[in-house]
């Protein structure tokens, strides 16, 4: 690898570029500056932001989990299978990752609302109905955050060496025994960057969030939603429950610099 | 940034035409009217009008619920005209010297229950909202219709568990549209314009409080005899007329 010189900056680039450093910073700046400080405990404590906050962990960390459970195999099988037609398939399943997020909610709900093609068998069958409903909410969330988890497993296992794995088969392991004592430790620095990534994405959902499952304190109404909503009502408590959210973001890039944004 | 988008394409498009006729009428120019979501199909009717009305004018419009519109106000976004669902959010407005001149009220609103088309439920009055079998749903407490549909429910007596409290009455009437909620309390206007995929029970007027839309001209509007040019029209009979058309009713 070659190291990049030092260069002399040209100033009409180095301007340019300080302009697009400030468009990121200028906004951060805002909230820090505009952010009441004093009132930020009573706001944080108040029982709706509460009731957001334990919302938003349990849904994002849920859907984090039904993202790991199913987008590992997913991964696996962008990975490891060749068969017609896989590239179409990955292209629809990452399609939320560029999709705007209501038009994800609008989709949901055309599938799973009560008039939707499964959801309407759902709620005949079972009873079921997802809109307005924490499981929803998870939906929304999972959705749009775990093709983040399938395209970064998908990269580790692709570039895992696998004369491991052939190493532990000829030894006589089972397949199962080579995924769950070689394959995955090999890949887990992958796997948990997928998951971190995903999990700060569901945590961030808004869009779909709102269009499928509505807006309820306690029920569904996340952190984002309450951000956008208090905005009206109070915005003082919006400011400070935004600024808890930058700093969640934050966290998670500064941890997974190395892993994801490649080390300087 | 919508907005500055389509100032961009104005300004484009403005040096592409030939030269503009010289018109002595002042309220020409690009008008920028916030107006609250209940609102939306009436003002661009209106809009058309006051275009015919004053040629050369180009009003373009921001529909969305009135706090959303008055947040984006204190924030300092650039306005014109400010068309209000309610006193309260009109008298912030006030408070906060963002307005020029005394508010004035230029129509009224009456409420209804939105359901599905056809009245699947069989809903019939306000009593129904609580019914187990209905998934009803409502605003955001700031949002002036959730305000009103309250003080309805009040009147009645009912007190309904709402699934979700939507940003505006668009929301409400789309969920409702889409076969996802039940019912819900919107304005009559709502229902009229989104006549077909929804039905419209009727709420006595014992039980429905009337209310009134507020316009005042923006303080820091850029163009002042545009906006009181807009205000004015609204509340001749040319414009009365196609407030009405949409179901409005006169202050």
């Amino acid at each position: 690898m070659t190291r990049p010189r030092r260069e002399r900056v040209p100033a009409a680039l180095g301007l340019l570029a300080g302009l697009g450093a400030a468009f990121f910073i200028l906004p951060l700046a805002g909230l820090l500056a505009r952010a009441p400080w004093g009132d930020a405990l009573t706001a944080l404590s108040a029982p709706e932001t509460l009731e957001a906050l334990r919302l938003s962990l349990v849904a994002s960390l849920t859907a984090t989990a039904v993202s790991l459970l199913l987008g590992v195999p997913l991964a696996w099988v962008y990975a490891r299978v060749e068969f017609p037609g896989r590239n179409l398939l990955r292209a629809l399943t990452t399609l939320p990752m560029v999709l705007p997020p209501v038009v994800g909610g609008i989709a949901l709900l055309l599938a799973f609302g009560r008039r939707g093609l499964l959801g309407m068998l759902l709620e005949r069958g079972f009873g079921i109905t997802l809109p307005f409903t924490t499981a929803g909410v998870v939906m929304a969330e999972t959705f749009v955050s775990m093709p983040f988890l399938v395209l970064t497993v998908e990269a580790g296992l692709r570039s895992l060496d696998s004369r491991y794995e052939e190493a532990a088969r000829t030894l006589g392991a089972g397949r199962w025994t080579v995924l769950g004592r070689v394959t995955l430790p090999l890949i887990a620095p992958s796997l948990f960057a997928g998951a971190v990534l995903s999990w700060a994405r569901a945590l961030g959902e808004f869009g779909a969030t709102i269009t499928f499952a509505g807006n309820f304190p306690g029920r569904t109404q996340t952190m984002p939603l309450a951000v956008y909503l208090l905005l009206e009502s109070r915005p003082e408590a919006s400011f400070i429950l935004s600024l808890v959210l930058l700093a969640v973001s934050l966290a998670v890039l500064v941890g997974l610099r190395d892993r994801w944004l490649g080390s300087p | 940034m919508r907005r500055f988008f389509l100032l961009a394409l104005a300004a484009v498009s403005a040096c592409g035409s030939v030269p503009a006729p010289v018109s002595p009428d002042k309220a020409g120019g690009d008008l920028s009217v916030f107006a609250a979501a209940s609102l939306t199909e009436a003002f661009k009717a209106a809009g058309t009008g006051f275009k015919a009305a004053h040629p050369g004018s180009n009003p373009t419009f921001n529909f969305a619920g009135t706090p959303t519109l008055l947040t984006q106000l204190l924030q300092g976004a650039g306005a014109d005209v400010f068309a209000s669902a309610d006193q309260p959010n009109m008298q912030k407005a006030v408070d906060a010297k963002l307005v020029a001149g005394a508010p004035r009220v230029f129509a009224t609103n009456k409420l209804e229950i939105v359901v599905g088309a056809g009245n699947p439920k069989h809903i019939s009055g306000l009593a129904d909202l609580a019914r187990a079998d209905v998934l009803y749903i409502t605003e955001a407490p700031d949002v002036p219709a959730a305000k009103y549909a309250a003080q309805a429910l009040a009147a009645a007596g009912v007190k309904p568990a709402p699934r979700s409290l939507e940003a505006d009455v668009k929301g409400v009437v789309s969920k409702v549209a889409l076969g996802e909620a039940d019912a819900g309390i919107v304005y009559v206007t709502d229902v009229r314009a989104a006549r077909g995929r929804v039905s419209g029970v009727a709420i006595p007027d014992a039980q429905n409080p009337r209310a009134g839309y507020l316009v005042a001209e923006v303080r820091a509007a850029h163009n002042p005899y545009a906006a009181r040019a807009f205000i004015d029209y609204l509340l001749s009979a040319g414009g009365q007329q196609a407030l009405q058309g949409f179901g409005f009713t006169p202050p």
